[in-house]
């Protein structure tokens, strides 16, 4: 965990201070709701088709059990009862009233809590992988780099009114489990040919409607050189984004227009004029800010306890979610445990305050008073000792939050779509839950092996569709609900943006094509552990295509 | 419009002269970038203060010649949401060392005031009487910054490896006192 000090809080309160200013300056008509709007998004705060919405950030994905009953708190007194954890490791409150939303953001303000740069122009929540610190597969914990851009970009002079929204990810894993590629600027943590390790900077990713992947524009940069290289990027994009056209507005379509060789020589041109000032981060600084991340005292425990195999012999549901929702941690003896917020027909990502509850008592009680978020919308307890394995089962279990579909077709990602958002243009959440009803079987689901569907309600692409493995858009023709489906996408270490598998199909008919997709690729794989997004890499999609369309 | 200069509202010594009308003698003049650069040299020998209001779409390195010369550059802000000004005025600053008097212009808030310090303007064209009215109270409202800036204020970083801040174990610790100033 990051250890907030004296200077952290202070700010945040500030912060809590002024918006609440804002809102008494709104309410007295002294600010018009245009000169309003930007304000509230810089706090997280969006109108939507019922209520506010208040965005809180949760950085890199890390909460503390206080910070998670805090947020109970503020569903159960603000809300009605639950949240929804986003894809950026963010957590949403849908029914907030605008006049309760200072209190409401003071109350979180006291564990540290914000909603700072969870909207607006400006550099969004930094996230990452949501093992990092306890994933086998890192160099380091990337969550200190993430941290120090974090508190780099808080209210920061120049870019709090950029061309549009900026997203920053940071990964230090083999494996890439925080979508680098779809990002505005990434960086990707590795070591080079001398051993020392650095980063591979890319920029100009993103979805919405214009779809990219984000591209390499420097391949080693130094440690020290991080903060200065990101001024760079960001001076180079506030200065010539597109400012005329919100849809063109993102870096990757500055990055695309100039192409990345020559948007990389202009930041590099600026980089060199800045980076020996004052952002040169030196030793002291990462040191600091290193020692402030505190890692639990792990106890020396046996890596194959003998009562867990017994259990896992004894309870065939328990040796499933073993199986599907235990990842192994880089200390022996401890397992990382994913929590499914995907139960069968629920709102995937959604909360209650219950659970919430629940889950910070599990917390204290078996993992050192910590809990992530991830992209995928599911929590993890990053620090259970194994043998503990099946009574922290048992209560998960009790709550519904271990139902074994970790990465499978069930653990669908999904946008709040049209029941909540006013930008979208088809429903989201009831899709995810025919689909789950349709996959409720768990050795169906097993049998398909890995497998993301992600679905957005809209352009916009918050459900990440273009790499969804099974990916689902839904647009309005003629004021009906259609969607489109794409195949293939891949969000990893190689990703790759789906193909459009043909027409959109009327939303009665997504949850039996999907069906169809899945079934086609039973038949087609060549072998039971050949992926679902490997076999269509491998026949291409006219297969699926000849498949669903001669079905329907 | 009244302009806050050094942390107070102040009249304004200069004239805005338009590119048609005569430049008059002995008095502090701005013009745009375009009658700027199509007689830089004339205008920097006059006598009297000259300054250049600079369009937020142009690169502030056209100007660095003439930087010496100028007793001030206005950027614009078009809109409030147009931030491109604050990279020009940091650029004028940092790199390029300009030491003039740098003038916000348009769309400027309250709501703006520290970044546009911290950016390193030290002259605002404010918009509402109300916001400048406000101006003293506005700029205490952060004591803490995580960045180094033009104002010269220790960013977060640099207190705490100076000891002037201890991290503490707890996030709670300091909540009844917070939230009743907040």
């Amino acid at each position: 965990m990051y250890l907030y000090d004296e200077l952290d809080r202070t700010l945040i309160a500030e912060r809590v201070g002024e918006f609440r200013d804002q809102i008494a300056r709104r309410l007295a008509g002294e600010l018009t709701e245009e000169e309003f709007k930007p304000l509230r998004l810089m706090n997280g705060v969006y109108l939507q088709l019922h209520a506010y919405m208040l965005r809180i950030a949760i950085p890199y994905g890390t909460l503390s059990s206080a910070q998670l009953r805090m947020l109970a708190h503020v569903a159960r007194h603000y809300d009605r009862g639950f949240g929804h954890f986003t894809t950026r490791q963010n957590i949403q409150f849908h029914w907030i009233k605008l006049k309760e939303l200072p209190d409401a953001m003071a109350e979180l303000a006291s564990v540290g809590l914000h909603g700072m740069q969870t909207s607006g122009n400006n550099v969004r929540n930094i996230t990452t992988d949501q093992w990092a610190g306890v994933a086998p597969d890192e160099i380091e914990d990337p969550r200190i780099w993430a941290e120090l851009i974090r508190q780099h970009v808080t209210l920061h002079p120049e870019f709090s009114f950029m061309p549009r929204k900026f997203k920053i990810a940071v990964g230090a894993a083999a494996q890439d489990r925080a979508a680098l590629r779809i990002h505005d600027l990434a960086l990707r943590l590795h070591r080079n040919g001398k051993g020392e390790t650095g980063f591979e900077v890319m920029v100009g990713g993103g979805l919405g409607r214009t779809p990219y992947l984000a591209q390499t524009i420097k391949p080693f940069l130094r440690k020290r050189d991080v903060l200065s290289y990101i001024e760079a990027v960001l001076r180079t994009y506030n200065q010539f984004g597109r400012r005329d056209n919100i849809w063109k507005a993102r870096i990757k379509i500055l990055v695309h227009d100039l192409g990345a060789e020559a948007f990389a020589k202009e930041v590099e041109a600026e980089w060199q004029s800045i980076k020996d000032g004052a952002l040169a981060l030196d030793p002291a600084v990462i040191a600091e800010m290193a020692a402030r991340f505190r890692y639990p005292d792990y106890a020396p425990l046996d890596e194959s306890p003998p009562a867990l195999a017994d259990a896992r012999r004894a309870d065939r549901r328990f040796d499933a979610w073993m199986s599907n929702a235990v990842a192994k941690h880089k200390i022996p003896g401890y397992a990382i445990v994913t929590l499914s917020l995907k139960p069968e027909a629920g709102t995937p990502g959604d909360c209650t305050a219950v659970q919430m509850e629940a889950i910070a008592d599990l917390a204290d009680r078996y993992s050192f008073g910590e809990i992530r978020v991830g992209h995928e919308q599911n929590m993890v307890l990053p620090h259970v000792a194994k043998r503990d394995l099946p009574r922290v089962w048992r209560a998960l279990d009790a709550i519904g939050v271990a139902t074994p579909n970790v990465g499978l077709v069930s653990d669908i990602i999904s946008c709040p779509g049209l029941d909540y958002c006013s930008l979208a243009n088809a429903r989201s959440i009831p899709v995810a839950q025919e689909i789950s009803r349709r996959f409720r079987k768990p050795e169906l689901a097993r049998e398909l092996g890995r497998l993301h569907i992600n679905i957005s309600g809209c352009i916009n692409a918050c459900g990440h569709h273009h790499v969804g493995h099974i990916g689902i858009l839904g647009v309005e023709k003629n004021d009906q609900e259609f969607y489109q489906i794409t195949l293939g996408g891949k969000a990893d270490d190689d990703a790759k943006l789906g193909t459009l598998i043909g027409p959109a199909v009327p939303y009665a008919q997504v949850a039996d094509a999907v069906e169809t997709i899945v079934t086609a690729y039973l038949e087609l794989r060549e072998r039971p552990d050949e992926l679902f997004v490997d076999t269509v890499k491998r026949t291409g999609i006219e297969p699926f295509k000849e498949r669903l369309y001669a079905a329907h | 419009m009244p302009l806050i200069k050094a942390g107070r509202i102040v009249e304004d010594r200069y004239v805005r002269v338009d590119d048609t009308a005569p430049i008059p003698d002995r008095i502090a003049v701005i013009v745009s970038a375009e009658r700027f650069l199509a007689e830089p040299n004339a205008l920097v020998r006059r006598d009297g203060s000259v300054g250049v209001l600079w369009p937020n779409d142009r690169r502030v390195a056209e100007l660095e010649p003439w930087l010496g010369h100028l007793a001030l550059v206005a950027l614009a802000f078009p809109k409030f949401r147009d931030g491109r000004a604050y990279s020009q005025a940091r650029q004028l600053r940092e790199r390029y060392g300009f030491a003039g008097e740098l003038r916000a212009t348009g769309d400027v808030l309250r709501d703006q005031f520290l970044f546009l310090l911290r950016a390193g303007f030290d002259s605002l064209e404010v918009k509402k009487p109300a916001d400048a009215a406000a101006f003293a109270q506005v700029i205490k409202r952060f004591s803490v910054f995580y960045q180094p800036s033009a104002d010269g204020r220790l960013p977060a970083q640099r207190r705490r490896l100076s000891g002037l801040a201890a991290p503490r174990d707890d996030c709670i610790a300091g909540a009844d006192s917070m939230l009743q100033e907040a």
